[in-house]
């Protein structure tokens, strides 16, 4: 799986890998749903951690990821805009 | 769905409703090509522009720093004609400015971070560009073949996706450079009209509280120190 951690690079993600980071994307829904800054920051964390474990991609590959996540210093507020099909872009 | 799904799901839209309009691929091939040297020159600005940003910060914070030190001399010269309390007053206004000085090295350190992410950008974009572009000269060569479909499908989704990830970071570099360049302002504002910021002023009262008891024992040292100086 290819995984595209915003502003940063892709990364390939082993299949076995792959479990966990659902469970750990699971979690970090629920707290942007409900509006938990911390237990944001935290499980976001970890994701990001889990998914630089994976191969870095060159610069030069062009392949388009499968899934894409924030990165470190995005606020709870504006991932939460990139789940909204017209956000993200030109807001405020 | 999943976060990352989602995500994902919403990224593609995007890149895709921009790919969409143009008919023939070959001329999409070409008209994305344009669109990335479009967007390099974007970065390149707005690197630029995060660059001014710190170095006004960088001539703000010098500019207290000669305050600071023109504030010590005026505190000497007053506690040497025997005024206390002039000199007092003095060491209260370079902390207030101390206070400030700590908000612009943080802002300098934000703007550096930011520098060294827009940095990386541009790498990375530039060597995506150049591969892409050797890329759309074979894909069109061989055209008529269907691995080339596949082919320019995946060039095309893979570099679109970096120029919307490069684009919404360009975007927010410009919001976070534009709060700062306000809050530069707007402390250049103060500081020419003599109405120092309060710098005591927190959302917590505590803090407020600590904060003032902090000043005021730094500034009965300096007190102290400047009286030994001048031997008073």
């Amino acid at each position: 799986m290819i995984v595209r951690i915003l502003h940063e690079g892709q990364f390939e993600v082993e299949d076995d890998q792959m479990e966990t980071l659902e469970t750990m994307d699971g979690a970090l829904l629920r707290e942007v749903e409900g509006g938990h800054r911390e237990a944001y920051r935290a499980r976001l964390k970890e994701i990001l951690d889990l998914i630089r474990q994976g191969r870095r991609l060159d610069h030069d590959e062009l392949r388009s990821s499968d899934l894409v996540v924030p990165a470190a210093d995005f606020s709870l507020e504006e991932a939460r805009d990139l789940l909204e099909p017209h956000g993200g872009e030109g807001k405020k | 769905m999943s976060l990352m799904q989602r995500m994902s799901t919403i990224f593609k839209s995007k890149v895709n409703s921009a790919l969409d309009q143009i008919e023939d691929p070959r001329e999409t091939l070409d008209y994305s090509y344009q669109k990335q040297l479009d967007l390099l020159q974007k970065v390149k600005r707005s690197l630029a522009d995060v660059v001014t940003a710190r170095k006004q910060v960088e001539m703000q914070k010098a500019q207290i720093q000669a305050d600071q030190a023109r504030y010590t001399d005026d505190a000497k010269r007053a506690l040497e004609a025997g005024r206390e309390d002039l000199a007092r007053q003095v060491l209260e206004q370079k902390a207030t400015l101390e206070a400030n000085l700590g908000d612009l090295d943080r802002q300098i350190g934000e703007l550096k971070g930011q520098e060294e992410k827009m940095e990386a950008s541009t790498r990375s974009l530039e060597a995506k560009i150049s591969a892409f572009r050797t890329q759309k000269e074979v894909i069109k060569a061989q055209y008529s073949s269907a691995e080339a479909h596949v082919k320019l499908g995946e060039a095309a989704s893979g570099i679109g996706e970096e120029m919307a990830d490069v684009g919404m970071a360009i975007d927010r570099a410009r919001d976070k450079t534009d709060r700062m360049k306000a809050r530069a302002q707007a402390l250049d504002d103060l500081q020419s009209s003599g109405a120092l910021p309060d710098a005591f002023s927190t959302e917590d009262p505590t803090e407020t509280e600590l904060r003032k008891l902090e000043t005021a024992s730094k500034v009965d040292d300096e007190l102290a120190a400047l009286k030994k100086e001048v031997g008073k």
